[in-house]
């Protein structure tokens, strides 16, 4: 197995972060004064006192911006600094840059700002309620919807809250900003998305991109969470470095981080599932809204992923989505891992879940009986075929290898003799459509540069921040240039090497960067297969080598028909270059053949499809609530896997995250929008200890994925879905003590809480008499 | 006062006693390995070894640790500078992505393997409950243990 490519540089401590970046004496330290309110007129700002004290460089507000007061990713409705009102809590009204963070909180405590609070719309209910949209609905539909409920034998309908989650990155935002010369300003930034922190910098400060570099070498996690919201720390540090004209930066404190920044968005689902005695479904609607905060960001690209996977791994014939976007007064909701996916995945989930207790059958069977199909069934309800699909194996596989049915007779036996203690058990698939929805972002580009000793190096436009795409890229460059891979650097991510690249996310990095580096290094490749044929018709007698015979393997470089014509790397990189021979190249990349038409709610949105499920088994103890995870099996499809020992742990930390999600991830808020639990003692990710004790991982072997890079899928996203199988493994052991005779009530996260007065509701309807 | 850290000698000003050890380490003598993720006590990403007792740097003043011998993650690899074998196994079983946390899992795992030297699994998880990890899931950190647990 390849190991991480920093692997070494982190267990030695030497690997570097930006808060480990030695900076000169001068360094500035920067702080964001934040609203305290979530909507409120600011009426008056104080900061005569502040800006007096020794060691205080400079207090900003809005009106030292000097570009535009922005920085909206998409749409421009969210502000770099506040005006006159705050529409939520965490949004910067003033920043410092002091001597020291003691200096900085020194001068906060100086500092007045008085609000007169207005009405703040905190939930996602009362956005409803008011019909407070952030833009107009959306809808994907088929068929005949009123005419697939009247022909189904039996209707369920429900409602599903499914939570908040902190990224929880354990990097917290930092960006450090250099001033060069002029207008210079370089900001070595924890971004996903390189090219819009320096488009973003670029218009606070009122400069072109020319002059802004930024530089990600790697990043300590990020989830989604740094895919905007860094934009808006360094924007903050770019301004407070263009005032100061010295070196700042801003490392955001675990609890500031928590409170400012966006989380993944809550939902509020109301479903309605039409399906006939056998558990066959012939009709779902499905309304899914959701709390967008206070500004746009990615709300409506996370709802239509969201609409797009409302169908799992299902095939519907008659079906509706319907998709909106809540304004609220909440800090505005980000990409996280799975984006939109996991939230409408888990409305579909419980109602299958629904209908099995319903028709008193394993839902394991009510899945199997409606996954897409092969030949037939198999359109999705937005007009894409369900190609190479997998599901079929992966659970006649799974089912087998974690020995269910047997183990489904065991738990019962159990329930059966156990009052206090229940067990659950239950599988669930995944369907991830791989690709941005934006079909314009689905690009990359890339740089290679080969030395005059036979050394390369790489440059791409995707970040590094823990997933291993370096370590794909080592790969893929060692394969395609046929060398070894410490020959082989990959360098830190710059926007002044490669230009205009989308965000590190949507799972598509190594897809789309991978693709970019094989199409420079075969640009490479191409002139010198020309030249190599060249010299061996100079140095050898006979039919002349031909340029598609030319092939690039273990350090030499050689003709496929006639083996003995060879020539190592390293010689003919150093007569390559003797002969003028350029031995550099950039490469792009676009994915081919996919476009989704929004207003219609039709076409291909994704490229292909990544396929993964699981099996959980759960006790739950019924007087507590408390519960663990006794085994998990998981069985996840990744291709032709460019790297075995990475993309299992993308699998283990997705499901994991997710598992922390549907678990004990609860955050809460107070009546006036304060998040109450604002750090890791209160706010619970999964731990050591919460893992599966018995936990077998395995990744689809023998099932290539064509048309990408090395047929190898992406696999950062899809695994988080798997956690449903432990959410809802934890909803049968509720529903075993009632013997599985009523529907428990449910939501997510299930924390100890919600589990406990589900088991109340039950042992209550228990004592009804019939 | 005096402070032993990776097997060096440091004489240090009383004035400095009340100065955290983690801006200590990182800021004043750049051992910039251990990292500060929380600055609550609550995550391990900063814990170093106090005579190989786990002690998470955040909440640690100098004074807490006079006369003590320090063991940071810049101290883990052998004097030759090859890899401790623990060092190995988290390469070689996968058990580090960003990496952040890295450093204090595998020191706090250190600990563990010094007075336990076959731990089981169950054991591994107890040890390492104050250590968090978003990135991993835990498992291949687990594996890693267990495979360094022969060389203890
Ligand atoms: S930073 Fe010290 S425990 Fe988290
Ligand atoms: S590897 Fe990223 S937090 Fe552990």
């Amino acid at each position: 197995m390849q190991e991480h490519e920093s692997a070494i540089l982190h267990c030695t401590g030497e690997a570097v972060f930006i808060n480990d970046m030695p900076v000169s004496e001068n360094l500035l330290i920067g702080h964001v004064i934040y609203s305290k309110h979530a909507h409120a007129k600011i009426l008056e700002i104080d900061f005569s006192d502040a800006v007096k004290l020794k060691g205080v460089h400079s207090i900003l507000s809005y009106k030292e911006i000097p570009g535009i007061n922005q920085m909206g990713p998409i749409i421009h409705d969210e502000l770099c600094m506040v005006e006159n009102e705050v529409t939520s809590i965490g949004q910067a009204i003033l920043l410092i840059a002091a001597d020291s963070k003691e200096i900085a909180i020194e001068a906060e405590k100086l500092i007045e700002i008085k609000y007169e609070p207005l009405e703040a719309i905190l939930s996602i209910e009362s956005a409803i309620e008011k019909y407070n949209l952030l833009a107009p609905k959306r809808k994907i539909e088929r068929g005949n919807l009123q005419k697939g409920f009247e022909d189904s034998a039996h209707i369920i309908e429900g409602t599903l809250k499914t939570g908040a989650q902190e990224h929880w990155y354990l990097e917290t935002q930092i960006c450090l900003c250099i001033p060069g010369e002029g207008n210079e300003i370089k900001a070595y930034s924890s971004t996903q998305h390189p090219s819009e922190t320096q488009a973003i910098i670029a218009e606070v400060l009122g400069i072109s991109s020319k002059d802004v570099e930024v530089e990600v070498k790697r990043i300590g996690g990020a989830f989604g969470g740094k895919e905007t919201e860094a934009n808006h720390i360094a924007a903050w540090c770019a301004l407070l470095c263009n005032a100061t004209k010295r070196p700042v930066k801003i490392h955001l404190f675990r609890d500031d981080d928590q409170i400012i920044t966006g989380k993944r968005h809550r939902f509020l689902s109301k479903y309605k599932v039409g399906f006939n005695d056998e558990g066959i479904i012939n009709a779902y609607s499905v309304e899914l809204n959701s709390d967008a905060g206070s500004a746009t960001d990615l709300s409506m690209a996370i709802l239509e992923r969201a609409m797009l996977h409302a169908d799992n791994s299902y095939f519907i014939p008659n079906i509706k989505i319907i998709g909106r976007a809540y304004k609220t007064n909440m800090p505005s909701n980000v990409a996280m891992r799975g984006f939109g996916g996991p939230q409408a995945i888990a409305v579909i989930e419980t109602a299958i879940d629904k209908i099995a207790r319903y028709l008193k059958m394993d839902s394991a069977e009510i899945r199997y009986k409606n996954f897409y199909k092969i030949e037939n069934n198999n359109i999705s309800p937005y007009g894409q075929c369900i190609e190479n699909n997998r599901l079929f194996i992966l659970f006649d596989k799974l089912i087998k290898s974690s020995d269910y049915i047997k183990r489904r007779e065991e738990i019962n036996e159990f329930n059966k003799s156990n009052e206090f203690y229940k067990k659950g058990m239950a599988i669930t698939p995944v369907k991830f459509g791989i690709s941005f929805t934006t079909s314009f972002l689905n690009q990359a580009g890339a740089l290679v540069n080969i030395y005059k000793d036979g050394t390369v190096l790489v440059n791409h436009g995707g970040t590094e921040m823990g997933q291993g795409l370096n370590t794909k890229i080592l790969k893929i460059t060692s394969k395609e240039l046929g060398i070894k891979l410490v020959k082989i650097k990959v360098n830190a991510t710059n926007t002044s090497k490669i230009p205009n690249t989308s965000a590190t996310a949507a799972s598509s990095g190594s897809d789309l960067n991978g693709m970019a580096v094989k199409n420079a290094i075969e640009t490479i490749k191409s002139r010198l297969s020309e030249f190599v044929v060249d010299e061996f018709r100079k140095k050898y007698e006979g039919i002349c080598s031909k340029k598609h015979n030319i092939k690039f393997e273990n350090n030499f470089v050689y003709d496929i028909k006639i083996p003995e014509r060879k020539i190592s790397f390293n010689e003919l990189i150093s007569n390559a270059y003797l002969n003028q021979i350029s031995l550099s190249s950039t490469g792009y990349y676009k994915t081919p053949n996919i476009g989704f038409d929004r207003e219609k709610g039709q076409g291909k949105p994704f490229h292909y499809f990544a396929y993964g499920m699981a099996v959980s088994e759960v006790i739950v103890d019924t007087l507590t609530g408390y519960n663990k995870i006794l085994r998990t099996d998981i069985l996840h499809d990744a291709g032709d896997t460019l790297n075995k020992g990475i993309d299992k742990g993308q699998v283990i930390g997705g499901f994991i995250q997710g598992t922390g999600w549907v678990t004990t991830e609860d955050i809460k808020w107070d009546s006036d929008g304060h998040l109450l639990n604002h750090s890791p003692d209160t706010y619970k990710i999964p731990t050591i200890q919460d893992i599966p004790e018995d936990f077998r991982i395995e990744l689809l072997e023998g099932y290539p994925n064509e048309n990408t890079i090395r047929k190898s899928k992406a696999v950062g996203e899809p695994p988080l879905m798997l956690a449903f199988s432990v959410w809802l493994a934890i909803k049968d052991a509720i529903s075993a003590v009632g013997n599985h005779e009523f529907e428990p009530d449910f939501s997510l996260p299930a924390t100890n809480e919600v589990i406990l007065l589900s088991i109340e509701k039950i042992r209550k309807l228990q004592k009804e008499p019939a | 006062m005096k402070l032993n850290i990776n097997n060096k000698h440091y004489e240090i000003p009383d004035s400095y006693k009340e100065k955290r050890l983690v801006e200590y380490l990182r800021d004043d003598l750049d051992l910039t390995g251990a990292k500060n993720a929380c600055d609550m006590a609550a995550c391990g990403a900063c814990a170093v070894l106090v005579n190989n007792e786990v002690i998470k740097i955040c909440h640690a003043h100098l004074k807490d640790v006079e006369g003590k011998n320090i063991t940071t993650i810049e101290g883990m690899a052998n004097p030759d500078g090859t890899l401790h074998p623990l060092q190995q196994s988290f390469v070689d079983a996968g058990a580090i992505q960003c990496g952040f946390c890295t450093p204090g899992m595998v020191l706090t795992a250190h600990a563990l393997l010094l007075k336990n030297s076959k731990p089981t699994r169950l054991e591994i998880r107890k040890a390492l409950i104050g250590n968090l990890c978003r990135c991993t899931g835990y498992q291949q950190i687990i594996d890693a243990i267990e495979m360094a647990s022969k060389y203890y």
